[in-house]
């Protein structure tokens, strides 16, 4: 058939739920499992419609046992189904944490190869909800820093369903962190069919020849009006949605520095130790000579994430942004 | 009454401390019974050159399992060619029941990652270091097997320290809750290290433990390999075949003691006395099996002797095997991080060869 593709017109949340809902049409290996994510179909309904269309051994209600539900799905993952465990917020992800880093992004490692451990474990992540405490966190540096682990982080509805269809099919664990403040933010399109985006690959969202910006999930948002709002300035982006946490697209952040010369990284996480340091470093150890201004930073801060009366001072927002990008143009 | 049905406080026993008999003995033949004894008299003298490797330094930091080898070849025995085993660290003895050669065991303690790579047809999962992680492990792939339709059991060892965890409670829970078929194993050795089992629960047992998740406890005398293999083997088939209203998964504590430290790198002499530890040798499960064996004329002095030169050698084999294997190469730490190497560690690895290309090993060696 020659005909273009069928698209849909979705939210990045409901994105999610058709990339399962896909793929566990095309493989019965891939169950879901997780808090509430059966009947209630998921508290943000990320899981809407599952529980009625695969049953209750697909999509299954646990108990409220954040280890339970990850370490479950390692002896499930090496028994050879596809789990794909949900943790309700990133914050609550700790009880796992164990779990996740002794084990799944070891177990290829250990058995040599014997025991693999395919699972994806999503979570909604990031502020700007107005959510309580512990429900704000953006922690992605902690899985990046973990062998074995790959981390991705969606940024538009296609990405969504593509990245997570590639998260499901991978042969190893994949921490897939959703960016709960755009979950409804916005629309787009959507293919009905399955396809896959490249785990390991930056996006482009913009060109530009003065600064490279390099950001990723709810961020690049204000990222890309700070852009705009520069551009008419004459201070042209080149804006790199990273997409994949781990392992970082690094040719093409290398590759636009070089053209630029220049380089901002925009993350709500805290400053320090955070993913912005680690691209900082990189541009250092491989075009240092390319570089005209120190590398800027524009983060979150060295704070828990505060409750919802300050939370708009505590992310970036478009105005430092711009600011951060100024300072390193003006260098 | 079956075995399981009794009250989690009634400790479940086949031979006394002398090798009588004071219950039900299991349907064991003879030819088995002689493997036993001959595999508890092989993971004995297995860990008595192990602790000598170390001393020597011939073998990192091990953890020592005498006292254990009822538990361990009991339990094991009690399941079939089909079912798994998700060990913690210390069941040297019950993973040579299941197939696994005693080179690999070295050659995880010598510190070879091989030693972890379980022959496709051995049904044993990775040992687990950091305490009770196995235990979800265990409960997620029994519930696995159930949702592909298989009928298979899974048996988990952990200690009594592990009976602290929070994995352990999410482990049992999860599997009542998912009815999965799984047998949780618990070595109660006394000692966490050096904290006593009096200090990781209020509870009487830890059997008992099991009715908080809806299913049954069975306290077993640890040293009494008959009786563990009748309480296990009850358990793995109920696991997969449970009577109408039955719940899969059992909670076995097994009462036992270690004999010698934790680890190679631990001093029990600090935290507990001789006197304690000789009241509990004289509970030593081999003298008792070799003691209802001769008993029975399955054994004599002739075949007790050839069993042991038997195993001497058996182990002599095996430490040579395991020594002779060389230093692995340093490929092999990135080849199995990710199922394809990707670009940034293929990076880090061809700049390392490079430099051990430049300086050779002695650079980089200790010795």
């Amino acid at each position: 058939m020659a005909d273009a593709q069928q698209t849909q017109n979705l939210t990045l949340v409901q994105s999610v739920r058709d990339g399962l809902y896909t793929e566990m049409h095309n493989d019965d290996e891939v169950i879901v499992l997780g808090e509430d994510v059966g009947k209630n179909g998921g508290v943000f309904r990320a899981t809407e419609g599952l529980y009625d269309e695969f049953g209750e051994d697909r999509v299954i209600d646990t108990p409220l046992a954040e280890s339970g539900i990850v370490g479950c799905s390692v002896g499930m993952a090496a028994y050879g189904l596809k789990p794909v465990p949900e943790i309700q917020f990133s914050g609550f992800m700790y009880p796992a944490f164990d779990q996740i880093v002794s084990h799944v992004g070891r177990l290829r490692t250990r058995s040599r190869g014997r025991f693999t451990c395919p699972m994806v474990i999503r979570a909604p992540y990031g502020g700007g909800i107005r959510a309580p405490e512990h429900h704000s966190e953006s922690k992605e540096a902690f899985y990046a820093h973990e062998p074995g682990l790959k981390v991705v982080i969606p940024s538009t509805p296609y990405d969504t369903k593509g990245l997570l269809i590639s998260a499901i099919r991978d042969p190893d664990p994949v921490i897939f962190l959703e960016p709960k403040l755009i979950y409804r933010a916005f629309r787009g399109d959507v293919p009905e069919d399955d396809y896959e985006v490249p785990i390991g690959e930056a996006a482009v969202r913009r060109e530009g020849e003065d600064v490279t910006v390099v950001t990723w999930g709810a961020m690049t948002r204000p990222t890309m009006e700070a852009a705009e709002n520069l551009a008419e300035e004459g201070v042209e982006c080149e804006v790199i949605d990273l997409r994949t946490i781990s392992p970082i697209d690094k040719e093409t952040i290398v590759e636009s520095f070089e053209k630029t010369g220049r380089a901002a990284v925009v993350h709500e996480a805290p400053k320090k130790g955070g993913i912005g340091g680690e691209i900082t470093a990189m541009l250092q150890e491989e075009a240092l000579l390319y570089q005209e201004a120190p590398v800027k930073r524009i983060t979150g801060f060295d704070v828990p994430f505060p409750l919802y009366a300050l939370e708009d001072y505590y992310l970036p927002s478009p105005t430092r942004v711009e600011e951060g990008i100024r300072e390193t143009v003006e260098f | 009454m079956s075995t399981l049905e009794r009250d989690p406080l009634e400790q479940v026993q086949v031979l006394d401390e002398d090798g009588n008999v004071v219950g039900e003995e299991p349907d064991l033949s003879e030819e088995k019974l002689v493997e036993m004894y001959r595999q508890m008299r092989l993971a004995r003298h297995f860990d008595k050159r192990a602790v000598s490797l170390q001393r020597q330094g011939r073998m990192g930091t091990y953890p020592p399992l005498s006292g254990q080898e009822g538990a361990q070849i009991g339990s094991a025995h009690a399941l079939d060619d089909e079912d798994w085993l998700f060990p913690s660290y210390r069941e040297h003895g019950a993973a040579v029941v299941r197939g696994l050669p005693l080179k690999q065991t070295l050659l995880y303690w010598m510190g070879h990652e091989d030693g972890n790579k379980v022959a496709e047809d051995v049904n044993v999962f990775p040992v687990a270091v950091p305490i009770a992680t196995q235990i979800l492990h265990a409960t997620g792939a029994a519930w696995a097997s159930r949702l592909k339709g298989d009928e298979k059991a899974f048996l988990t060892y952990f200690g009594d320290g592990a009976t602290s965890e929070g994995d352990f409670h999410e482990g049992l829970n999860f599997a009542g809750v998912f009815d999965a078929p799984a047998v949780f194993f618990c070595n109660n050795n006394q000692w966490a290290i050096s904290v006593p089992r009096e200090r990781q629960t209020a509870s009487e047992t830890l059997a008992q433990k099991a009715v908080a998740y809806g299913f049954e406890g069975v306290q077993v005398d640890g040293m009494d390999p008959l009786a563990v293999y009748k309480v296990t083997r009850e358990a793995v088939e109920k696991a997969k075949n449970p009577d109408e209203g039955e719940l899969r998964p059992t909670l076995i504590e097994a009462v036992q003691y270690r004999f010698g430290a934790h680890t190679t790198a631990d001093d029990p002499t600090v935290y507990r006395d001789d006197d304690e530890v000789e009241r509990w040798k004289q509970k030593d499960p081999i003298p008792r099996l070799e003691s209802y064996l001769r008993d029975r004329e399955i054994l004599d002095d002739e075949r007790v002797e050839e069993i042991q030169a038997s195993v001497e050698a058996e182990v002599a084999d095996a430490i040579e095997a395991a020594e002779s294997v060389p230093r692995p190469e340093p490929e092999e730490m990135f080849e199995h991080t990710f199922a394809e190497l990707p670009p940034h560690l293929r990076e880090q690895y061809e700049e390392f060869a490079a430099l051990r290309e430049r300086h050779g090993d002695s650079a980089f060696l200790e010795d």
